[in-house]
């Protein structure tokens, strides 16, 4: 098999590895794009392959960095002597005050080669992201860059002076990326891309496990709400519509065939009052599963509009309504779930979790806020700290509820281990898996009443 | 069709059409490969102008099926002349239903929708289907048929196949997802806003009365509303509507006055604009 060859099918490993789904047809029409494109143009031939092997948008994120560790941009260190620290900083300093794509991908090299390395023997040495950018400290040198633009007048004086300091942070962000890209590609020169490949390349965010997401894949999430919630709501209506096309009037369609002479000439379709169902969602926001449910009650906000009435509570042992808190146009997503823990109440006289307390204090407190249009969705991982569950007023919310459903964020292999009482609350209400993101828009989708 | 990704840019750019690398490159590759090009990005991104600057490039006709909720066969495929058929009976000729029937449903009788229209003839062709998230996953059936055979049977009539295959281009806002067996037929190509660079080369192209300087700012601004988190960010359509803006109102730089009244031609909605108003500082006024 040619190098070619050989790469593009490692390339298609890796990203199969990491869940993009490629058959075959697509295989081969990558490899015609790079007979045709060639390999002269590296950029042309990361399109070439992104178009013949993606589906959607979502891959890119992963398809880019392993497309840089099969197809690296150049191999080993960059020419030239070793560079030193403040010099670096100029010149980095320069590239970004003249926003010079090119220049910062070459920074990002010589940075990597000379502040990145570490270890001397052949089975622990390396290069790190991290380290590089501890030494380079690219984010101190914002004043700086900034007076240099100003000074040269480039950022058009007056109005437009305002934007620059955001313009240099994405600026800066963009360097940090190609600082992390450029020692995973050393690394992988090392150790082998393949393995590199598997280990480095970080899933698409709603791939990550809610319960491991860190805080970057988080982020990267609550700006994904509304995009989802959007393509959510176009699916809901559409199951509207079909709940609504269902039936036809006999009586209406044959009031309307008096005029065709009582041939009943177009059936009349039931229209169905539009009483818009009504949600409550109960949410552990305790530490360990505060990813998940932060990321769902944005989630079921920004489809607020799809509801009657939205009310959310928040508990950790005991509980306390937010849906306040959640407001549209209040909803700042990053500081949503420390605004709920400083203003809610949570939390008695210890800080961990109490099913059983906060699910009777809410049969008892707001019992009433359940009635026969209401959907019930309890969020968390039903780790009871070894407390009793408290089923009777599990119970009693699912009885008055039209209907109610769990979604627990652990793999259900896990689901009664310790002190997970999810079995038990599974007998009273539908439990579903909910991991990812992912596996959430597909439930939100199924299970959310029209 | 084409010689080369640079050819597809320079072509392409005569149209009028600014296409960013990864734009020219991919549609390169689906003429030389012969495979649809499914086109996917946010609104007002020039999805649909790509295709129609393809077709003028190629001096290719442009067939386009606007896609919408319920669109069907009959309005994708073709459809019966049913008034037509019915005169044609009662006009009533001396004949036997056989005859007749042979008669009203041939050629005469038909009505070719774009699907069709676009596997017949021998001209060069490109076909646009539009906005294709917005039909129902039905319709993506009878359009991965399509697709893969180039060729579609009238029952009354016989089976019509593509002599020369048209290029086709689909886009879509992913409003809903796709289905994967639709997408697996097709070169994927997400346009996402341009970079600044590009973007101000496209006002240029738009609205070149309006100075380089000025140009300059009115990009910066959107690529700052653009990170911002808003309902709907503004999209090319509608940093070339703000220019276009700019320049009927004679402004020659940005002042705070000027962008508070010209606000809502980028943003549509009265939160986006309020919150804009805020990060942008325009409140001191
Ligand atoms: N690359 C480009 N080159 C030239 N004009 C562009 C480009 N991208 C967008 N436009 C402008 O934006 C407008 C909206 O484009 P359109 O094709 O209608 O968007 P979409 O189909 O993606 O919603 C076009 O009329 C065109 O003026
Ligand atoms: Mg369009």
């Amino acid at each position: 098999m040619s190098d070619v060859a050989e790469r593009i099918t490692s390339l298609v490993g890796a990203l199969r590895a990491h869940g993009v789904r490629i058959g075959t047809g697509e295989s081969v029409d990558a490899a015609r794009a790079v007979e045709t494109l060639g390999l002269a143009d590296r950029e042309l031939l990361r399109e070439g392959l992104a178009a013949t092997l993606l589906h959607g948008v979502g891959q890119r994120a992963v398809f880019d960095p392993v497309f840089d560790l099969y197809f690296p941009r150049g191999v080993g260190g960059p020419d030239g002597g070793p560079a030193d620290r403040a010099a670096l900083r100029d010149r980095l300093a320069a590239a970004l005050a003249a926003d010079d794509p090119a220049a910062l991908a070459r920074l990002a090299a010589e940075a990597v080669d000379g502040l990145g390395g570490y270890g001397s023997s052949p089975e622990s040495d390396g290069w790190s992201a991290y380290q590089t950018l501890e030494r380079l400290r690219p984010q101190t040198l914002l004043a700086r860059v900034r007076a240099d633009v100003r000074g040269r007048g480039v950022s058009g004086a007056g109005f437009t002076d305002r934007l620059l300091d955001d313009e240099l942070r994405r600026r800066i962000e963009e360097f940090r990326r190609l600082v992390g890209a450029e020692a995973r590609r050393r690394v992988a020169e090392r150790r082998g891309r393949d393995e590199i490949a598997r280990r480095a390349v970080r899933p698409t965010a709603d791939r990550v496990d809610f319960l491991f997401a860190n805080r970057d894949q988080l982020a990267e999430l609550r700006r994904a709400v509304r995009p989802l919630a959007r393509k959510l709501a176009t699916r809901l209506a559409a199951r509207r519509r079909r709940a609504a096309r269902g039936t036809i009037d006999l009586r209406r369609t044959l009031r309307s065939s008096l005029s065709t002479g009582g041939v009943p000439m177009r059936p009349v379709l039931r229209r169905r009052r539009p009483a818009r169902p009504e949600l409550v969602l109960l949410c552990d926001v305790s530490g360990s599963v505060s990813g998940f449910s932060d990321f769902t009650m944005l989630l079921v906000q920004a489809l607020h509009d799809q509801f009657g009435k939205v009310r959310v509570f928040a508990f950790v042992n005991r509980l306390d309504e937010v849906t306040g808190l959640l407001d549209h146009g209040r909803a700042d997503p990053e500081g949503l779930g420390a605004r709920i823990r400083a203003e809610a109440t949570l939390t008695g006289w210890h800080g961990s979790s109490d099913y059983g307390a906060a699910l009777g204090e809410f049969a008892e407190r707001y019992g009433s806020a359940v009635g026969p249009r209401t959907t019930v969705f309890v969020l968390g991982d039903a780790r009871t700290n070894l407390s009793d569950p408290n089923l009777p007023a599990v119970r009693e919310i699912a009885g008055r509820a039209r209907r109610a459903y769990w979604l627990n964020p652990e793999p259900r292999a896990q689901w009664g281990t310790g002190d997970s009482a999810a079995p038990a609350y599974a007998e009273l209400v539908e439990m579903h898996e909910c991991r990812t993101a992912r596996q959430l828009s597909g439930l939100v989708a199924r299970l959310l009443p029209v | 069709m084409f010689t080369s990704v640079d050819d597809v840019s320079a072509r392409l750019a005569e149209t009028g059409y600014l296409a960013s690398p990864a734009v020219a490159t991919t549609v390169f590759l689906a003429a030389r490969l012969g495979k649809p090009l499914l086109v996917e990005g946010p609104a007002g991104v020039g999805k649909t102008e790509l295709a129609k600057a393809v077709a003028q490039v190629a001096g290719a006709r442009l067939v386009r099926l606007q896609c919408y909720e319920g669109v069907d066969e009959s309005r994708a495929l073709y459809e019966w002349n049913h008034a037509k058929q019915l005169l044609r009976i009662s006009a009533g000729r001396d004949e036997s239903w056989d005859e007749t029937r042979t008669d009203i449903f041939g050629e005469e009788f038909l009505l070719p929708r774009p699907l069709l229209t676009a596997i017949r003839g021998d001209e060069p062709t490109v076909l646009l289907i539009d906005e294709t998230d917005k039909a129902d996953v039905e319709m993506e059936g009878l359009l991965l048929e399509v697709l893969s055979d180039f060729q579609i049977t009238v029952p009354e009539l016989g089976t019509v196949t593509a002599t020369r295959r048209p290029f086709v281009v689909l886009t879509s806002n992913a409003g809903r997802e796709l289905s994967e067996a639709l997408r697996r037929r097709c070169l994927f190509l997400h346009i996402g806003f341009p970079e600044a660079e590009l973007e101000r080369r496209i006002v240029r192209l738009h609205v070149p009365g309006l100075g380089a300087a000025l140009t300059a700012s009115v990009v910066r601004v959107v690529g700052a509303l653009r990170a911002m988190d808003l309902r709907k960010v503004p999209s090319v359509a509608e940093t070339v509507d703000w220019a276009h803006t700019l320049l009927a109102l004679g402004a020659d730089t940005l002042d705070e006055a000027v962008v508070q009244d010209t606000l809502g031609v980028l943003l549509k909605h009265q939160d986006d604009i309020r919150k804009a108003t805020a990060k942008l500082d325009l409140e001191t006024l």
